[in-house]
């Protein structure tokens, strides 16, 4: 049984023009201690799932309309607030792209970081929690902990608040990890310190992460599994290997074929999805990447494509993948 | 390389006063850019890549007169662009223009995209208004966008397509020299292809030399013939694309190659982890300005600057131990 399990979700948003499915049908599996890689571009609603995921949906406009989520084999879309206040944050923490706004800039580091630890250990005398404060502080790697605890959030780096962000959501010893976009915002160097760090936390610690990212790179570098997002629904699910070596679902393919490479022939003409990521608002019937698709037949723009099995935890939602693999095959 | 380069730049220096205190007097500076020179010949395309801090945007907006240089000279076709009065200046904004990530904080939001992409004709008396109306709409169409966007408003338009319209009105008055600042950093992975092969296209019909200013080195790279590694307001590498992907010299640039996570999951590398962060450009360190984070580092570049050695006539390296860590290597 997978650790997390999101069945067939769906969540609505309400907008200026009317309701919209911005998630549909949306089905992911976490295992216990693996790195699931969620990707996709802008409006895709890898952000969203996750925050339904943590029952952070913005209230009233977005609402979950249909499906489950399992975590450790109960229901947890249907729990009270209360009843799910207990796994979030506990069970399932989160970090986000930007910890400055996460952040409290008012409140001093360590403050806040009490705050995150009192929580999950309510008997916890203060000398305790400073202790596990400097101890957490001590194992994501920030140095002069003893002073950074009583700075504010402002004097520290871009890397050193996510490196804060990712002790608080430690320090309730989480089963789960969900990272949305947690390196984006930094440079490269940094951003190579704290996916390092993510990797040694969960040899110790043993959590699942699910990684949001558009990043590609970062997806084969941490991710064993991967999701690939479009326009509110599952577009391919596959192990990392077999997704890059041979993606199967026309998105992914264009996804990949498009990233400019470090061994690309220099001023190359890069391959490219034509058209953009449609508005929510007016995205086709049928297949939602039937207007990019340069394989679209009619069945496309009407029909929804199902979640077909190709391997062993391997799905692909296209209603041609089959026939163009075979035209691959034979071309080749 | 009889050739005179289009635009050469020698040891341009921005300083930017820090003020604090009763008085708000200036208590020290932020050392924004110091010491760079670096040419771009016609047509070519130099990338200016760097992590946030280092001056890469700052050199572009001081190419183009948007900041006034602390020091130094920017020779445009000869002519030094820092020298320049009001009037010259104007003139030269037909020669080189600039394009930023967000194109939708450069575009009037009132004006319609036709009115905007017109101005640049009007600014410089180029054309009747037919005439004009009529240039507008091939530029859409020079930039896949459909003709009739003239009558739209820039919120209507997503942001790829916003790019594209930042792009139109850049190439408007057929410039020598456009500086890329960020250009595709906000948009997504399949927009940001279709964006750069215009670019290229572009570059390749008009004879365009661009500056190319951005973080992604895997970008910079795919875009550049020559490419100048900057960090903490100084150039600290200049070399081909090619080369400077198989044999990276300076150790910031090897570090920062490394750091870059490759979209197959197949190689497995060992990487080279900087630790810390980039220091303060307002109290940067003495000597090697890298030497905080080198693992090369020794007395010699605490103590002193090195200089930029020209290889040949792509390549120029800042680092006193670069042959020695290079034979250590190949060994």
């Amino acid at each position: 049984m997978p650790l997390l399990a999101i069945e067939n979700l769906a969540v609505s948003f309400e907008t200026d023009e009317g309701i919209v499915d911005v998630i549909d049908g949306v089905s992911i599996d976490l295992a216990e201690g693996e790195t699931l890689g969620l990707v996709g571009e802008s409006g895709c609603g890898k952000s969203v799932t996750a925050l339904t995921v943590m029952g952070l949906l913005p209230k009233p406009a977005g609402r979950v309309v249909g499906g489950a989520i399992h975590f450790d084999g109960r229901d947890i879309t249907s729990l009270t607030s209360e009843e799910l206040s207990t796994i979030r944050g506990r069970d399932i923490a989160m970090i986000f792209q930007e910890p400055m706004t996460a952040l409290n800039p008012v409140h001093r580091v360590g403050n806040q970081l009490a705050e995150s630890y009192r929580l999950h250990h309510p008997e916890a005398s203060k000398a305790e929690i400073r202790e596990e404060s400097l101890k957490l502080m001590d194992h994501v790697g920030i140095p002069a902990a003893e002073q950074r605890l009583d700075e504010y959030p402002h004097q520290l780096s871009g890397g050193m608040r996510q490196r804060v962000m990712i002790a608080m959501a430690l320090s309730s010893k989480p089963r789960v990890l969900i990272a949305d976009e947690p390196t984006t915002a930094l440079d490269v160097t940094i951003q190579a310190q704290i996916l390092e760090l993510l990797r040694d936390l969960q040899n110790e610690y043993g959590m699942a992460i699910v990684f949001i990212t558009h990043d590609l790179g970062v997806i084969a570098e941490l991710a064993s599994r991967v999701v690939v997002m479009y326009a509110g629904r599952v577009a391919e699910a596959a192990p990392v290997d077999a997704l890059f070596a041979s993606p199967k679902h026309p998105y992914a393919q264009g996804l990949l074929a498009s990233i400019p490479r470090l061994d690309s022939e220099p001023k190359s003409l890069l391959p490219t999805i034509p058209g953009v990521v449609p508005r929510i608002e007016d995205l086709p019937d049928g297949c939602r990447f039937s207007n990019r698709c340069a394989h679209a037949r009619d069945a496309c723009w009407t029909d929804k494509p199902a979640i077909e099995s190709v391997a062993t935890d391997r799905t692909v939602a296209c209603l041609r993948w089959r026939e163009l693999e075979q035209q691959a095959a034979a071309s080749a | 390389m009889s050739e005179q380069p289009l635009l050469s730049v020698v040891n341009l220096t921005k300083h930017f006063p820090v003020r604090g205190g009763l008085f708000l007097r200036t208590v020290g500076h932020v050392h924004a850019v110091d010491d760079v020179s670096f040419e771009v010949r016609r047509g070519e395309t130099l990338g200016l890549v760097g992590e946030s801090g280092c001056g890469k945007s700052t050199v572009g907006k001081a190419l183009l007169r948007l900041y006034e240089a602390t020091a130094g000279a920017v020779f445009f076709e000869g002519e030094d662009i820092t020298q320049m009065n009001r009037k010259r200046l104007r003139a030269l904004r037909k020669d080189i223009q600039i394009i930023f990530q967000d194109p939708f904080e450069s575009l009037n939001a009132r004006h319609t995209v036709g009115k905007i992409l017109a101005e640049p004709f009007v600014i410089h008396k180029v054309g009747t208004p037919n005439e004009r109306q009529h240039r507008v709409e091939q530029l859409l169409e020079r930039v896949g966008l459909d003709a009739s966007a003239s009558n739209r408003f820039p919120h209507e338009f997503s942001g790829g397509q916003r790019q594209r319209i930042g792009i139109a009105r850049a190439i408007a008055l057929e410039p020598k020299l456009i500086v890329c600042d960020e250009a595709v950093s906000a948009l997504d992975v399949s927009v940001q292809s279709q964006v750069i092969n215009l670019l290229l296209d572009l570059q390749r019909e008009m004879n365009l030399a661009l500056i190319f200013i951005a973080h992604d080195l895997a970008v910079v790279k795919h875009i550049s013939d020559r490419i100048a590694v900057m960090y903490l307001g100084e150039i600290v590498e200049t070399e081909t694309a090619q080369e400077i992907y198989a044999a990276p010299k300076h150790p910031y640039t090897q570090a920062l190659l490394s750091a870059i996570p490759i979209p197959d999951p197949t190689i497995r590398r060992q990487r080279q982890i900087l630790s810390g962060d980039v220091p303060s450009p307002i109290t940067p360190p003495s000597g090697c300005r890298f030497h905080t984070r080198c693992s090369h580092a020794t007395a010699t570049c605490r103590n002193r600057k090195p200089t930029r050695e020209q290889i040949d006539a792509n390549t120029s390296i800042a680092c006193h131990h670069w042959e020695q860590i290079q034979a250590e290597q190949a060994a």
